[in-house]
C-alpha cells in the first residue's frame, strides 16, 4: 500500500499550490469575485499556460492523460484557495462528457481549445424539478430538419454566465425521469432563443438559468448517440462528484488551519480559548471528520476513472455522502468556535463555510447519496 | 397536572388572535413569513401599533405603561404573533434596557426615558461586547473616566445590532481598574450623536448589515446618565441578562419556522412528487417536529414554574442551547429543500417590492442567507458553550 503521490503527482500539486498562494489571496479572491466575470481571467490564462486545463485529457488531444488522483491534486489546491474558475465544470464535466461522447470533430476542435485555456464550456443537467436526479429531464429536443429545437429550462449553471458554450441534457425520447431518452446538446449561449439570467452565488461565483426557447441547433450540436446519454452523464457526474469532494477536503484543511490557529490565538478568561476542554474536543471531532472525508475522497479519486460498475457508483455515493457531512459538521464548528468574527463577510473563514455547504448542493447532498447507496446496497 | 390553558388563558388567546387579525400588516406579516429584508420603518409602525393597543412593553409595570401579563399570557403572545408573522419587536430599549432602568435607575431617568422608549423617540442598541470581550464580558476595556459633572468614555464597543438605527447605547464601561474586574463596571446611558461616537457597519457572511463597530472618543456623557451607583453596573447586567434569555429559545419562532418549511417542502418536487412526501425529507422533518414538541412542553414547564413564584434558573439554559439547535436544523432543511437551487443568491428577490419571477420558490431566496445567519443563535446572547458551562455548574454542581 502507498498512499503517497508519486513525484509527478507531486510536481503537479506543488505547481497548483503555487499558483494559488500567489494569485489567489483572500482579498484578491473577493476582488474576483465581486468583479463582473466573477473570477480571475488571468488566473484561468495561468491554468491553460501551465498546462493544467489538459490533466484528465488523452495525450494525443493535447493532454497529459492525468488519472483521478491527478485531478484530485488540482481540485484540493483549487478548494484551499476558494477558486472561482470554471475547473470543475470546463475541464472535469464538460470535458469529460465530450471525451467520452464526443465525435472525432468536437473532441478535437474542443478538447485542444480546453486544454490550453481558450474555451470555457459550462455544462446543464440540472432542472427546476430535478432535485439532482440527473434522469428528471423535462427540457425537449424535437428533430427539425437536420437538427433540433430545444425547448426548457436548465438550472444553477455555475460558470455559465461566461461560458464560451454550454452543454445541456435534453430529452428526445421517454416520459420524465426515465433513464434512456436523453440527449446531450452543445448550445451557443449566444443563439436565438437562448435567454440566461444570471445571478451570483451563495459562496461567491455566478452562475446563471438557461432558458431555451425554440433554439435551433445542428445535427453536429448533438453529443454522441441521440438519447444514450444518460449513462455517459452518470458516468461523467461521478467523475465531478470525486472532484467536488477532493474540492471540499482543500476547503476543510484550510477551515482547520484557521480555526486552530484562532484557537490558539483567542483570549478569553486570561486563556487562549484552545485550553477549553470541550473546543479541544469539539477541534478533534472536526479533525476526524476531516480524515474520514480525506480517506473517501482519495478513495474517489482512484475509481473515477474506472469503468461504470455498481462498485464505483457505491464508493462514489459514499465518498459525497461522507464529504458532504464533514463539510457541513467542519463549516457550522468552524463558525462557531470563532464566534461572531466567524459571521462576518470580511474574513475568509465564513466564505470556507459556505463553499463547503454549497458543495453540498452540487452533484447531491449527503442525503441523496445516502439514497442512492442504499439503493445499490449489495445483498451480503 | 393539567397542560390546557384555563377558560381566562384561552380568552386571551381569542383576544390576541383577533387583534393579531385586524390589527397586523398584511405586508409587513409577509415579510416576517418569507424571512424577507425588514425596514426600519416596518418597524416602527408595529411598534405604533402595539403602544396603541398597551401590548407593547410586556415587562413594565403598569404605571409606566406597561402591561401585566402571566407568564402563560406572555407566551400566548410569543406563540401568536410569530404564528401570524408579527415581526419581533427590537428588544435593546423594551425588554433590556427599560426593566433596569424601571429596577435600578433614579426617578428622573425613568421620566425621561420610558415614555421616549414608548414612542420610538429613542432607538436603543446594546453595547456590551468589545473586540477582545465576548464571553468573558467582564475583561471589558472601555474606560469612563469622571470628570466633574461628566464622564469622558473611550473604547469600542462590537457586533452592536442594528447600532446604524439607533440614537441611545446603553454600555458597560470600566470605570475602576483598581478593583476585581466584575466590581469596577458601570452601567452607562449614551447618546450617540454626542461628538466622538463614531458608527461603522460589520457586514455579516449573509451580506447583511446588521451589526456595527461603535468607537467611544472622548465623549463626554452626563453623570445624571449613569444608572444606579458607579462600579455596580455588572449587577445590572446580570439583571438584565435574565431578561435577555427569555425567549432565546425562541420555540414561537422554530413553530413559525416549521410550518413554513413544510409549506416549501410542499411546494418543492422530487422524483416526481412533492418533497415532503419523500421518506428521508419526510423522516428528517419529522425528527425537528418531534424535538420541538419536546422543547415546547419543555418551555411550558419553565413557564409554569416561574408562574408559581420560581425563578427561571440554569433550566432557560439547557432550552437556550435546545432551542437555537431546533431553529437551526430548520433553517438547514429548508436550505435543503431547495436542492440545486440553494444556490443562487438573489438579492433583489428579498424585497418584498420584488416583482420579478422568482428563481426557485417564491420564498426559496432567502432560505440560505437565512441559514447562514442563523448561525448567531448558538454564538450571541451567551455563546452555547457558556449556556452549559452555566448549566455544569449551576445544576450539575460540577
Ligand atoms: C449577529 C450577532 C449579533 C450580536 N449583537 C450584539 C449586541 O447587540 N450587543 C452586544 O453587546 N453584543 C452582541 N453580540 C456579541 C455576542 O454576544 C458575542 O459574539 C458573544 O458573546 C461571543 O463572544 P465572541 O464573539 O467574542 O466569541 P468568544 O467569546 O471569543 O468565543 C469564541 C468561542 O469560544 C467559546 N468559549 C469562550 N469561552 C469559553 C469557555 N469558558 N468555555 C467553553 N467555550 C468557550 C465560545 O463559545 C465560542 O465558541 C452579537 C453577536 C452576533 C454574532
Amino acid at each position: 500500500m502507498d498512499f503517497n503521490l508519486n513525484e509527478e503527482q507531486q510536481m503537479l500539486q506543488d505547481t497548483v499550490a503555487r499558483l494559488v498562494r500567489g494569485e489567489y489571496e483572500f482579498e484578491k479572491r473577493l476582488k474576483f469575485s465581486e468583479s463582473e466575470q466573477g473570477y480571475s481571467e488571468d488566473f484561468w490564462k495561468q491554468l491553460g499556460e501551465l498546462g493544467l486545463c489538459a490533466v484528465p485529457f488523452p495525450e494525443e488531444l493535447g493532454g497529459f492523460g492525468g488519472s483521478g488522483v491527478d485531478v484530485q491534486s488540482v481540485m484540493t489546491e483549487l478548494g484551499r484557495g476558494l477558486c472561482l474558475e470554471p475547473y470543475m465544470q470546463t475541464v472535469v464535466l464538460a470535458g469529460g462528457l465530450i471525451s467520452q461522447a464526443g465525435s472525432d470533430n468536437q473532441k478535437e476542435d474542443w478538447l485542444s481549445r480546453i486544454a490550453t485555456g481558450e474555451l470555457k464550456i459550462v455544462v446543464g443537467l440540472d432542472e427546476p424539478q430535478s432535485h439532482y436526479n440527473l434522469n428528471d429531464v423535462e427540457t425537449r429536443a424535437e428533430k427539425s430538419g437536420d437538427g433540433y429545437v430545444l425547448n426548457g429550462r436548465k438550472g444553477v449553471l455555475i460558470g455559465g454566465h461566461a461560458a464560451d458554450l454550454i452543454l445541456v441534457s435534453a430529452r428526445t425520447g421517454g416520459d420524465s425521469r426515465d433513464d434512456s431518452g436523453v440527449s446531450l446538446f452543445a448550445v451557443d449561449p449566444n443563439a436565438e432563443g437562448v435567454e440566461r439570467r444570471v445571478y451570483p452565488t451563495m459562496d461567491g461565483a455566478k452562475g446563471c438559468d438557461v432558458f431555451l426557447n425554440n433554439v435551433q441547433v445542428g445535427a453536429d450540436a448533438l453529443i454522441g448517440a441521440e438519447g444514450q446519454a444518460g449513462p455517459v452523464i452518470q458516468y461523467q457526474a461521478g467523475r465531478a462528484v470525486a472532484a467536488l469532494c477532493a474540492e471540499a477536503v482543500g476547503a476543510m484543511e484550510e477551515s482547520i488551519k484557521l480555526t486552530l490557529e484562532y484557537l490558539k490565538t483567542r483570549k478569553q478568561f486570561g486563556v487562549p480559548i484552545g485550553k477549553f476542554q470541550v473546543l479541544q474536543h469539539r477541534m478533534v471531532d472536526m479533525s476526524s471528520e476531516l480524515e474520514q472525508a480525506r480517506s473517501m475522497s482519495i478513495l474517489a479519486a482512484s475509481v473515477a476513472n474506472d469503468d461504470a460498475s455498481d462498485e464505483r457508483d457505491r464508493i462514489l455515493a459514499a465518498a459525497k455522502n461522507v464529504t458532504g457531512r464533514a463539510g457541513q459538521f467542519i463549516a457550522e464548528q468552524a463558525i462557531q468556535l470563532h464566534g461572531g468574527i466567524g459571521m462576518t463577510w470580511e474574513y475568509s473563514l465564513a466564505h470556507y463555510a459556505k463553499r463547503l455547504i454549497m458543495i453540498n448542493h452540487q452533484f447531491g447532498d449527503d442525503d441523496h447519496h445516502l439514497e442512492r447507496y442504499a439503493g445499490l446496497l449489495e445483498a451480503s | 397536572m393539567n397542560m390546557n390553558y384555563t377558560a381566562d388563558e384561552l380568552a386571551f388567546r381569542d383576544d390576541v388572535r383577533t387583534f393579531l387579525e385586524e390589527k397586523l400588516p398584511a405586508d409587513i406579516a409577509a415579510k416576517v413569513k418569507q424571512g424577507r429584508r425588514m425596514s426600519r420603518a416596518d418597524h416602527e409602525r408595529w411598534q405604533q401599533i402595539l403602544v396603541k393597543q398597551g401590548w407593547y412593553a410586556t415587562h413594565w409595570p403598569e404605571e409606566y405603561g406597561g402591561v401585566k401579563w402571566t407568564a402563560v399570557q406572555k407566551h400566548i403572545w410569543d406563540e401568536e404573533s410569530c404564528r401570524y408573522g408579527a415581526p419581533r419587536s427590537i428588544p435593546f430599549g423594551v425588554n433590556m434596557v427599560a426593566p433596569v432602568i424601571i429596577k435600578f435607575g433614579s426617578e428622573e431617568q425613568k421620566q425621561h426615558y420610558l415614555p421616549r422608549i414608548l414612542s420610538g423617540e429613542h432607538w436603543w442598541c446594546q453595547g456590551y461586547s468589545e473586540p477582545g470581550s465576548g464571553s468573558d464580558l467582564a475583561s471589558l476595556k472601555t474606560r469612563a473616566v469622571r470628570d466633574g459633572d461628566h464622564y469622558i468614555v473611550n473604547g469600542q464597543k462590537t457586533w452592536t445590532t442594528l447600532g446604524q438605527h439607533a440614537n441611545m447605547i446603553f454600555c458597560l464601561v470600566r470605570t475602576n481598574t483598581e478593583v476585581k474586574a466584575q466590581e469596577g463596571i458601570s452601567f452607562l446611558l449614551i447618546d450617540m450623536d454626542t461628538p466622538g461616537v463614531t458608527v461603522r457597519p460589520i457586514i455579516t457572511l449573509d451580506g447583511e448589515h446588521e451589526v456595527n463597530e461603535v468607537f467611544f472618543d472622548d465623549v463626554k456623557v452626563p453623570v445624571y446618565n449613569l444608572v444606579g451607583e458607579e462600579d455596580k453596573g455588572w449587577t445590572y447586567a446580570k439583571y438584565l441578562l435574565t431578561y435577555e434569555r427569555t425567549g432565546l429559545a425562541g420555540i414561537g419562532a422554530s413553530k413559525a419556522a416549521l410550518s413554513h418549511l413544510k409549506a416549501i417542502a410542499g411546494r418543492q418536487q422530487k422524483n416526481g412528487r412533492p418533497l415532503i412526501e419523500d421518506p428521508t425529507f419526510a423522516q428528517r422533518i419529522a425528527q425537528v417536529e418531534i424535538d420541538l414538541m419536546a422543547a415546547s412542553i419543555s418551555n411550558l414547564r419553565i413557564i409554569a414554574s416561574v408562574e408559581g413564584g420560581g425563578v427561571p434558573g440554569a433550566e432557560s439554559s439547557m432550552l437556550k442551547v435546545r432551542g437555537t439547535e431546533i431553529r437551526q436544523t430548520i433553517t438547514d432543511l429548508s436550505r435543503r429543500a431547495l436542492g440545486p437551487y440553494a444556490q443562487p443568491f438573489v438579492e433583489e428577490e428579498l424585497d418584498l417590492a420584488y416583482e420579478g419571477e422568482h428563481l426557485s420558490d417564491e420564498d426559496g431566496a432567502a432560505l440560505s442567507p437565512q441559514y447562514f445567519n442563523m448561525r448567531k443563535l448558538s454564538i450571541f446572547g451567551g455563546s452555547n458553550e457558556i449556556q452549559k458551562n452555566i448549566v455544569t455548574k449551576m445544576i450539575l454542581g460540577l
